[in-house]
């Protein structure tokens, strides 16, 4: 059956700009033999399986259920939510008959319009780069059931509405299903040009619908990779190095074979792994072996050791990311000059599924099931390691249990590892891998660590008149394939991202970076290089801010004429949260109230946080207002669990989020000592979306870098003190 | 051989005895709701119920769990669960949802016992759950819903 692909062509184009919109329909390749047959038809043979698939991301079934194939994944965000809205709204469809199905992993066909040729999630793209493409898809698909029904009732297609899932002529009285017009529906011309619906007639984009995936994930059915089962299947557990760098040496592994269960210990090059018919075997195997470890070229230093050697990089320049005026000048010359320090640690994804992946190979296919973060870059690595071609890898895509980038591995790592396992014993068994706690949380592949030093200057009447900052941290983006879009003149875009474009209205202002190479593997941690340019950049404008005896919000807002969506948002985060108002006093407790602005991924937004401060340094967060500038709100109660997530999110990073290293090896295995926010800690959280007509931008990570500086400032109005290390140290905060 | 009682059926399994109830539940009797998480009991996202109590099946060993009402996430079917799960399908609880079966069946045994929890209650009964996706607020607000529709 041929299918039609509808393609943003200006966005085809990874980070290239001037390029106008142009939309265009394409046949995909491989299917031109027989979609040549029938050139701009969606083919009889659609008609002999009873479907109606107008193009590769809708398909209508005689059963009168409308599937959006997904190209996202879905990791708690909502992308198989907001995309099936987009085709729902143009193709008006009932909500209940849609049904949502992941794309298997194909670039030509499912490739993230950002991101050029490939497959993937991130950088909150999701519903940005789909808006177009799936209203287009939506469109399309009614078209073409409008053309049918016109067919069928003899009359002019304009005469015909649809609404809700049924297709009807109001003048003869008639009406049909989606599901009865499916089979005609297959056989009409695809439109070259489909118009979009006015905003005004939305009847689901900016409401409410249900989450698609709800149900299955209260009631235990909802598949992930870690519940997938397979007839014969082996459950791998691994023994991995205990250094990054280190090397396998040499095993024995007949305790190990000695448990009941286990079937098989090989080598691979990451370990060793045990396979047994059930985790639990293959884990007491793993735990019964014995490994040796060449560790001669394995990294040894700790994380004092990383930060002191940081400490002296940070005193000479580094490579320039922004400059305007001269800010080494204008601040020598202040009336008053600020200077302060900045650490954040190494930070574990450590999402509650932990890391995981089903192979089955065989001769001449590979067989995967993964919460797939980047389907391209996985099929493409396991092609590489199995010698077969890139399209005889097929990737189921599931739901992920949480991500946060970790699963958009740029080595493809726990992937190829279950790959070399299914390799290692000949294919003889599909292979479940599943890391335990431990293994994910000492795996790498961290946030990076980070140093940034900040000065500033003020004139004698308190104008903020140069500003410099330096960051000292590891490249992320350094080896993967956004290197040659994200890495400039030795900057890596994702480093200073949310530093370099400060919205301030600073005349003199100089960034620059230095990214020491380490063996300790880092990845984009959701939000990025925004975890730490917001903390540093939002509590040190507020030093200034109070330096210069102003108020930090007004301070803010007065810097920022040039930016109407900052101001925005920093506007009604301070009105909705009362700032003007003092905070109710309470005996025997210091309490205050901090703000917070970023943007990030084209989102914009403000964070108001209120603290409570015990005499002994504990504290409560109790309630964080929130403004959000996301465009167009696709779906606002996602929008807002986004926001709540992530400001929980940004909490566990700020109160406890740390990865520290001992003569290299990692200090952290579980949730005792990498502890996540619980639920008593979680403050109360308002979410405000700014009313917009915009195209809509992403809220999966933009929730994230402002609560933290918003907390700090937060303890700062509380305490007078400042802190500016994360993971909060709060013994500064005792008074008793 | 362990005799297990799983959602009100019998089950006969030849497992090692000091297997956690978890593996037992995942990978012999093939119930996947129930997730693993930690394997030490920090997490939350193994609860099951054990005679009504909610238990982390991870650090269960089976033969603990002999010959006890085992509940899982599937075998749910109580008028609190039902109210609990509708709760959390109207306020849209979920994000990535691998918690969630823990979450809930913590929430359900704090409801079967206590029809009008305080926030504090909330607190003491939920904060052995872990959800990495924050979705502590409406967890909060769906346990309230829960309690309302429950009378």
């Amino acid at each position: 059956m041929s299918e039609i692909r509808i393609v943003n062509e200006s966005r085809r184009h990874f980070l290239q700009a001037g390029i106008g919109l142009t939309l265009a329909i394409y046949l995909p390749l491989g299917r031109a033999a027989s979609s040549a047959a029938k050139p701009g038809k969606a083919g009889s043979a659609a008609a002999m399986s009873e479907t109606f698939e107008p193009n590769v991301f809708v398909r209508i079934g005689e059963d009168n259920l409308v599937t959006v194939i997904v190209k996202h994944l879905e990791m708690g965000q909502g992308t198989y939510t907001g995309l099936p809205t987009l085709v729902a709204e143009e193709l008006d469809a009932d909500w209940s008959q849609i049904k949502v199905e992941g794309a298997p992993a194909d670039a030509k066909l499912y490739n993230n319009l950002f991101w050029g040729p490939m497959q993937g999630t991130g950088g909150s793209t999701a519903i940005a780069n789909s808006f177009e493409q799936m209203r287009k898809a939506g469109a399309s698909a009614r078209a073409m059931l409008v053309a049918a029904a016109a067919a069928e009732w003899q009359v002019p297609a304009d005469s015909i509405q649809v609404k809700k899932g049924v297709v009807s002529h109001a003048a003869s009285n008639r009406k049909a299903s989606f599901g009865e017009l499916a089979v005609k529906a297959a056989t009409q011309e695809v439109p070259a040009q489909v118009k979009l619906k006015n905003p005004k007639d939305f009847v689901y984009i900016g409401k409410n619908v249900s989450r698609k995936d709800s149900k299955a994930k209260i009631n235990g059915t909802a598949q992930f990779t870690q519940d997938v089962r397979l007839p014969g299947m082996l459950t791998a557990v691994v023994a991995h190095a205990p250094r990054f760098g280190a090397r396998l040496k040499s095993f024995d592994g007949a305790r190990a074979k000695s448990v009941k269960g286990v079937v098989d210990v090989v080598a691979i090059p990451t370990g060793v792994a045990v396979l047994a018919r059930d985790f639990w075997s293959a884990k007491k195997g793993r735990d019964l072996l014995s490994v040796a470890w060449d560790e001669s070229q394995a990294f040894k230093l700790g994380t004092d050791e990383i930060f002191s050697q940081y400490r002296i990089l940070a005193r000479t320049p580094g490579a320039v990311a922004h400059r305007t005026g001269d800010a080494e000048k204008s601040i020598g010359r202040a009336a008053k000059r600020l200077e302060a320090s900045f650490e954040f640690p190494y930070l574990a994804h450590a999402a509650m599924e932990p890391l995981d992946c089903v192979v089955k190979l065989d001769r001449d296919s590979c067989e995967v099931w993964n919460g797939d973060q980047s389907q391209t870059a996985d099929q493409n690595a396991i092609a590489k390691a199995t010698g077969l071609k890139p399209e005889q890898v097929k990737i189921n895509t599931l739901y992920a249990g949480g991500s946060f980038g970790r699963r958009a591995n740029p080595d493809s790592d726990y992937v190829l590892e279950a790959v070399h396992i299914a390799k290692a014993i000949g294919g003889k068994a599909p292979v479940k891998m599943v890391w335990t706690r431990e293994d994910d949380m000492r795996a790498g592949w961290y946030r990076p660590l980070f140093y940034h030093t900040l000065r500033a200057g003020l004139d004698a009447d308190g104008n903020l008149v140069g500003w410099q900052h330096r960051l000292v941290g590891q490249s992320i983006v350094t080896g993967t394939p956004f290197e040659g879009a994200m890495l400039k003149d030795g900057v890596d875009a994702t480093s200073v991202e949310g530093a370099a474009n400060l919205p301030y209205a600073i005349p003199n202002m100089l960034v620059d970076l230095h990214s020491p190479r380490l063996p300790v593997p880092v990845q984009w941690w959701r939000s990025v290089g925004s975890t730490h340019t917001a903390f540093s950049t939002e509590v040190f404008i507020d030093e200034v801010a109070h330096a210069a005896g102003k108020d930090p919000y007004h301070f803010r807002r007065d810097l920022l004429k040039d930016h109407p969506h900052h101001r925005g948002v920093l506007e009604l985060a301070a009105q909705k949260s009362g700032w003007d108002k003092a905070l109710p006093h309470r005996d025997g407790v210091r309490r205050g109230r901090g703000i917070a602005l970023h943007e990030s991924f084209n989102t914009y937004i403000a964070e108001v946080a209120e603290v409570t401060v015990q005499p002994d340094g504990s504290f409560s967060v109790d309630r964080v207002v929130c403004a959000v500038d996301c465009g167009m709100a696709i779906n606002p109660s996602i929008i807002r669990a986004q926001m709540e997530g992530g400001i929980g999110f940004g909490l566990s990073a700020a109160l406890y989020g740390a990865i520290t290293l001992k003569e290299g090896r990692v200090e952290q295995s579980n949730f005792n000592d990498y502890p996540l926010l619980r639920i008593h800690e979680m403050p109360q959280v308002e979410v405000h979306i700014v009313p917009s007509v915009a195209n809509p931008t992403g809220v999966g990570e933009p929730g994230v870098p402002p609560i933290a500086p918003a907390v700090a400032n937060a303890l700062f109005a509380a305490t007078g003190k400042r802190l500016r290390k994360l993971p909060f140290d709060t013994s500064e905060l005792k008074i008793i | 051989m362990i005799a297990l009682t799983i959602n009100g059926k019998q089950h006969t399994v030849d497992v090692v005895s000091d297997t956690p109830l978890l593996w037992v539940l995942r990978d012999t009797i093939g119930l996947t709701g129930t997730k693993y998480g930690c394997g030490i009991a920090l997490c939350g996202a193994c609860t099951v119920h054990l005679n009504g109590a909610p238990v982390r099946s991870c650090m269960t060993p089976v033969s603990a769990a002999a010959g006890q009402k085992i509940i899982t996430i599937e075998g749910l079917d109580s008028r609190v669960g039902h109210a609990v799960q509708a709760a959390w399908d109207k306020l849209e609880v979920v994000q990535c949802g691998y918690c969630q079966s823990g979450q809930i069946m913590s929430a359900v045994a704090l409801l079967s016992g206590n029809h009008k929890p305080s926030d504090s209650d909330i607190d003491s009964a939920m904060a052995g759950n872990l959800c990495r996706c924050a979705t502590y607020q409406r967890i909060r607000a769906a346990i309230k819903e829960a309690a309302k529709q429950l009378g």
